[in-house]
């Protein structure tokens, strides 16, 4: 056909071939399904260490189904009802108990949002294990820091919306923090609530960022990650590039194998484990003993009563403590300005790691005992900042935190130094299994 | 607001777990479980609606959803439905939040969730529950001339004091009954157990129902597995 494009995709006559050549003379269809899955040839080697980004992705498609559900049935609203308790809160209650199936969709939602958290966390320290965010993948490693950012947005705009006690005060403390910035510290929380208090202004605010803004990003920035990702092509535990290996005759990378059908059928597999882990936490202990869901989030926002203790969600624990950690003052700035500081420091170093990692060797695999040695003190580091983020401080703890923000930060500043020094092994020229 | 208050505020709320340390941990007595006992369920509501109903609502419990531990709509609009006209009705209470105020001080919390509320690294909520029930003792000291071990300083006084009788806290900060009640202490402490059940079925009604779709969903994705993971090495078996 004249100006057609149909040499793309030849049908073979079949009603199927008809319209994929049909499709295909308008649309990428063919083009992309080869180039994103069956012809995008990823490394045969990954490990366990591999199954978190797709199922990241699971859980990111499961947050926003589950929440298309919710958004039906749930008002952002912080009036009173006739029985005295703030509309929101009594949406949610109704959920759970009169909209069918609505507990079971709440609970996917509040256990997927810990979720989320869990495989990001542990997909970024696949990256560290293996060097994956090491040239040429440093945009893609960028990329994946905005979603980590996003995703912690969208946390916290997403748990004041249950407006419980946990929502109202969880939120007055971060969104207070922002008083700390010298001069347009008060007109700014003032601006970002609406409100001179946590009020219904923030609350539907925080619904709209909940809801649309965010995941908008969010959902944006996956698809530059990944499409980063292709261009680039995935790492590996070798730590070794699959493309300097093809195939003389079909440029296809030795080492490589197409992701559909091999890792398709590999990560339904892992999706299968995940959701069973996943299931046992929504229908046997939802609340994960206040892990998932806090029990002083079972009580209605009440502006006037401030609760004994205000913890964060675990996912926020090891920045709450960095935070908490700075209780000096000095260089004329108080000590809550400098917790503010490290806190955002602390985030958005993980922006330089590709830039901090000065080592020959990418993957853990063939890098030497002072990396192997850093990267777990770094881990146990975060760990213990997670945990005491949770417990009310003590001035043991406090001096324990800030043992440990020490070590979080000397971890990727030294990182340049230590990386260099250490005594790597040579890097197999093919992939290992 | 003014910035300076603000800070204050937010160093308040920083400081505010060190307040909490200072409020020692109490010893929790365990609840029974009686979670699919209906007897229990349905004698806890019973001791639900005649003692607690008046002045504190379970305003997500709509009456029919009763019918879920074994009652029928004709039992629950005889015996348990006294503020209600319809049986699709909350379990509100008909006190008008002002003069609940101006009565007790403060207005009595709905107690729809407060098993699950009332949960604490010390116990579970039923746990509190059945502490605190079991808990008050005379203190003439308090407006009210009750206390309780489980809330200090507590704001109600002890409705169930009829059936319990009084306690009187020891030098010993121990709890001894000084004047018995309708119910022996045994008889009692059953009573409270079916009553903390009921809060916690009320709290989350479907908890049973989810647990037996647990096991269901849990067994599914065990074949799921089997499957998956053949078809996983079927797959790879050239993969070297």
């Amino acid at each position: 056909m004249a100006g057609g494009n149909f040499e793309k995709f030849k049908s073979d006559g079949s009603l199927l071939g008809n319209v994929m050549e049909w499709v295909d003379a308008r649309f990428p269809l063919t083009e992309n399904w080869k180039g994103h899955l069956s012809e995008y040839y990823a490394p045969k080697n990954f490990n366990f260490w591999y199954f978190f980004g797709s199922l990241a992705l699971l859980v990111l498609v499961m947050q926003v189904v589950t929440g298309i559900f919710l958004v039906m049935h749930y008002k952002p609203d912080a009036s009173l009802n006739a029985a005295g308790v703030p509309v929101a809160f009594a949406s949610v209650e109704y959920i759970m108990r009169d909209v069918p199936w609505g507990w079971l969709i709440r609970y996917m939602h509040s256990t997927g949002a810990s979720a989320f958290f869990v495989v990001v966390y542990l997909h970024m320290f696949r990256a560290m294990l293996y060097g994956s965010y090491r040239k040429p993948r440093e945009l893609l490693w960028i990329f994946g820091v905005l979603i980590y950012l996003c995703l912690m947005a969208e946390a916290f705009a997403g748990y004041l919306l249950p407006w419980g006690q946990m929502s109202f005060w969880g939120a007055q403390v971060i969104i207070s923090l922002f008083s700390a910035i010298p001069v347009i510290g008060g007109d700014l929380t003032t601006w970002i609530r609406g409100d001179y208090v946590i009020a219904d202004a923030t609350l539907n605010r925080m619904f709209a960022f909940h809801v649309i803004a965010i995941p908008l990003a969010l959902i944006g920035l996956v698809a530059a990650h990944v499409l980063a990702l292709h261009e680039v092509g995935s790492n590996n535990p070798d730590g070794i590039e699959i493309k300097k290996n093809k195939d003389p005759k079909t440029g296809i990378p030795l080492d490589g194998i197409p992701f559909h059908p091999y890792y398709t059928v590999k990560d339904i597999v892992g999706v299968v484990v995940f959701l069973m882990v996943f299931c046992a936490i929504v229908f046997f202990a939802p609340e994960l003993g206040g892990y998932f869901l806090e029990y002083n989030n079972f009580i209605p926002a009440d502006p006037l009563q401030t609760p004994a203790h205000i913890a964060p969600v675990w996912y926020f624990t090891p920045f709450y403590s960095i935070l908490r950690a700075n209780t000096v003052n000095f260089f004329w700035i108080d000590a809550k300005l400098w917790g503010v500081i490290f806190m955002g420091l602390g985030v958005m170093i993980l922006f330089f790691l590709p830039w901090l990692d000065r080592s020959p060797a990418k993957s853990i695999r063939y890098r030497g005992p002072i990396y192997k040695s850093a990267l777990a003190i770094f881990v146990v580091a975060f760990v213990i900042l997670g945990y005491l983020g949770m417990q009310a401080p003590t001035p043991g703890y406090t001096v324990v935190s800030q043992i440990c923000t020490i070590i979080y930060f000397l971890f990727f500043l030294l990182m340049p130094w230590y990386s260099r020094i250490d005594k790597c092994k040579p890097e197999p020229e093919r992939v290992t299994s | 607001m003014s910035a300076a208050m603000l800070r204050t505020l937010l160093v308040a709320l920083l400081l505010a777990p060190l307040a909490a340390l200072a409020s020692e941990s109490i010893k929790l007595d365990r609840a029974p479980d009686r979670a699919t006992n209906q007897a229990a369920l349905q004698n806890g509501a019973r001791l639900f609606v005649s003692n607690c109903l008046n002045c504190h609502g379970a305003s997500y419990v709509r009456y029919n959803r009763l019918t879920e531990i074994g009652l029928t709509e004709q039992q629950i609009k005889d015996n348990l439905m006294f503020a209600a006209e319809k049986i699709g009705e909350p379990m509100g209470i008909s006190m008008p939040r002002k003069d609940a105020k101006e009565f007790f001080g403060a207005w009595p919390p709905d107690l729809s969730l407060i098993a699950r509320a009332r949960a604490s690294g010390d116990g579970s909520g039923a746990d509190w529950l059945y502490t605190y029930l079991r808990g008050f003792y005379r203190d003439e000291a308090r407006p009210t001339g009750w206390n309780n071990v489980a809330f200090p300083s507590v704001g109600m006084p002890h409705v169930l004091w009829e059936l319990q009788g009084e306690q009187v806290m020891g030098a010993d900060h121990k709890l001894s009954l000084a004047r018995p009640g309708k119910l022996t202490p045994k008889q009692y402490d059953d009573a409270v157990g079916d009553l903390v059940a009921f809060m916690v079925w009320m709290a989350e009604p479907q908890a049973e129902f989810r647990k037996q779709l647990g096991v269901a969903v849990l067994l599914f994705l065990a074949v799921f597995f089997v499957v998956a993971y053949a078809m996983k090495r079927a797959f790879w078996k050239d993969i070297h």
